[in-house]
């Protein structure tokens, strides 16, 4: 994005452009009320443009709370356009949103497409979407839904109702009781680990799994092991996470074997 | 020093809310509290059947909002209990008849002369609910022991973080331990498991609840009543006291031990 120096300031610190999906407001650095402001002024200018339209707001790495997207949408009502969509790199913010009932994702190609140009700020991860990843520590409680491109590592339980999807990989150090779908751009290689997988349902990629018997809405009748699932042969499995099968086994038995050896030369 | 305001919420309809605040707001005020019970329920009231105060109804929470009366005017006070008013809800209007600055409104009006004032919220997660979170100092979730109610409330409690009401406390109502005992109803531990929030009190299944919400007597007037007992004790816990959670039990414990066990805790 090239800034013309005529610009006023409201053009510089929002961008709003069409596109299939509709209008996507793209909100720069700054103040966020500053901010508010110049979006109010963008309105102003010409309310028949937006009237009666919907528009997804996108916010880059920017953390808002409830009541900060509460306001923009209240401030688009007032000018007849409604809000369905916040576009945010902040996982925190994603869930903040769903919670209000918005979306946190156009079209997944479009949001390829969108993600590929610079944003605002200039700023952004140097490699491909999918390679990038968030990190989030909280519940994601039942009707909340996270969305990234790339990888998901999530700190904390996914209830039943709720919604993890990933163009990568997808790791929840909880419980996995909710829907996951990782590889949603059509990766089939992509993974799911949890330190309890019992998705209602899992997807990777193309692929699609239940929990079997419907075991997710009884109370785990023994202590789970950690799991990973991963599509084999056309379809997902999953795999007990356990030392024995993991790469480290023979290394580890390996290490053993050598310090016995050393300690029965020493005696 | 003002008021503390508490909403008493669920998400799914017919859990005990309106049981809840009914008996709660009685037993704050036999213990020498002031304190308001505001009916959110516009369109379904029914707290003020429940409190026994149905036929004293004049003015309504719309008609305050609406500026029809003043806020005195439609504080409905209580003949049994000195210290106990209502704030009954508009049975012809609907949710959309109050905006939430209206109830931050009257709740910080009633502030300055009460010690509590415990709203009512509708079912649901639209317009009431936003209502009646509005105000909130304290958010309680209600739930029984069930799936589907667990699942709701799961959901309001991630709505109540977002608008950074800090986090819910939870009320476990209707409790039948020959149920858990059977393993056809979810522990209070399965529902602890999955929302993750602070439990503030569990009340026990209690027919005389029925019978009280009929004759308009909360269950806290009256002695006999596990129910009334188990609200009386969140009633303290509200006040701040510790008091330690009853165990749900439908016959005496047979056993010596459980028997000194109940000496001990009724001493």
């Amino acid at each position: 994005m090239v800034y013309s120096l005529v610009d006023t300031m409201s053009q510089t610190y929002i961008n709003i452009k069409g596109t299939s999906d509709g209008l996507v407001i793209y909100v720069g650095a700054g103040d966020w009320n500053t901010l508010l402001t110049a979006l109010e002024a963008r309105l102003d200018k010409t309310p028949s443009f937006f009237r009666g339209g919907r528009v997804a707001l996108h916010i880059g790495p920017r953390h808002l709370t409830a009541a900060q997207i509460e306001t923009v949408g209240e401030l688009l009502k007032r000018y007849q356009v409604s809000l369905w969509a916040v576009l945010s790199e902040s996982g925190e913010t994603q869930a903040v949103a769903s919670a209000l009932g918005l979306e946190t994702s156009l079209a997944a190609p479009l949001v390829a497409r969108l993600t590929g140009k610079p944003a605002d700020e200039g700023g952004g991860e140097g490699g491909p979407p999918e390679e990038s990843a968030i990190l989030v520590k909280r519940i994601l409680r039942s009707g909340q839904r996270i969305h990234h491109e790339g990888n998901v590592a999530l700190i904390g339980d996914v209830n039943p109702g709720a919604e993890i999807s990933a163009g990568g990989d997808v790791l929840v150090w909880g419980r996995l009781r909710g829907t996951v779908h990782a590889g949603a751009g059509g990766n089939d290689q992509a993974i799911v680990c949890a330190l309890a997988l019992s998705p209602t349902l899992l997807r990777i990629g193309h692929y699609m799994a239940r929990t079997p018997g419907g075991e997710a809405r009884q109370p785990e009748a023994q202590p789970s092991v950690p799991e990973m699932a991963f599509v084999h042969d056309g379809q997902i499995v999953a795999e007990p996470w356990r030392e024995s099968d993991s790469l480290y086994g023979d290394w580890h038995s390996d290490l053993l074997r050598r310090a016995a050896n050393t300690l029965s030369t020493w005696f | 020093m003002g008021a503390t305001v508490i909403t008493i919420t669920s998400g799914k309809g017919g859990v005990g809310k309106t049981t809840a605040v009914a008996n709660l707001s009685t037993a704050l005020a036999l213990s020498g509290k002031r304190v308001v019970a505001i009916d959110a329920d516009i369109g379904l009231r029914n707290l003020d059947v429940v409190m026994g105060l149905e036929n004293r109804i004049v003015y309504d929470l719309v008609h305050v909002v609406e500026g029809a009366c003043r806020l005195r005017q439609a504080l409905i006070k209580d003949k049994r209990v000195e210290t106990l008013y209502l704030i009954p809800a508009a049975q012809s209007r609907d949710k959309n008849a109050v905006r939430p600055q209206d109830m931050i409104d009257v709740c910080d009006q009633l502030r300055p002369d009460f010690d509590f004032v415990l709203i009512d919220s509708p079912a649901g997660i639209e317009q009431g609910f936003k209502n009646a979170i509005a105000p909130a100092d304290q958010v309680c979730i209600i739930t029984t022991p069930e799936v589907s109610s667990v699942r709701d409330a799961d959901r309001v409690v991630g709505l109540v973080e977002a608008s950074e009401k800090g986090p819910p406390r939870l009320i476990i109502n209707r409790l039948r331990a020959r149920m858990i005992e059977r393993g056809d109803m979810l522990d209070t531990a399965d529902v602890i498991d999955v929302l993750a929030v602070d439990l503030l009190g569990i009340v026990p299944e209690d027919e005389a609840i029925i019978i009280s919400t009929n004759r308009g007597v909360p269950a806290v007037m009256e002695d006999g009543s596990r129910a009334g007992e188990a609200f009386r004790h969140i009633a303290a816990r509200l006040m701040g006291q510790a008091i330690p959670f009853m165990t749900i039990q439908e016959r005496p414990a047979p056993s010596l031990f459980g028997r000194i066990a109940r000496l001990w805790r009724s001493a």
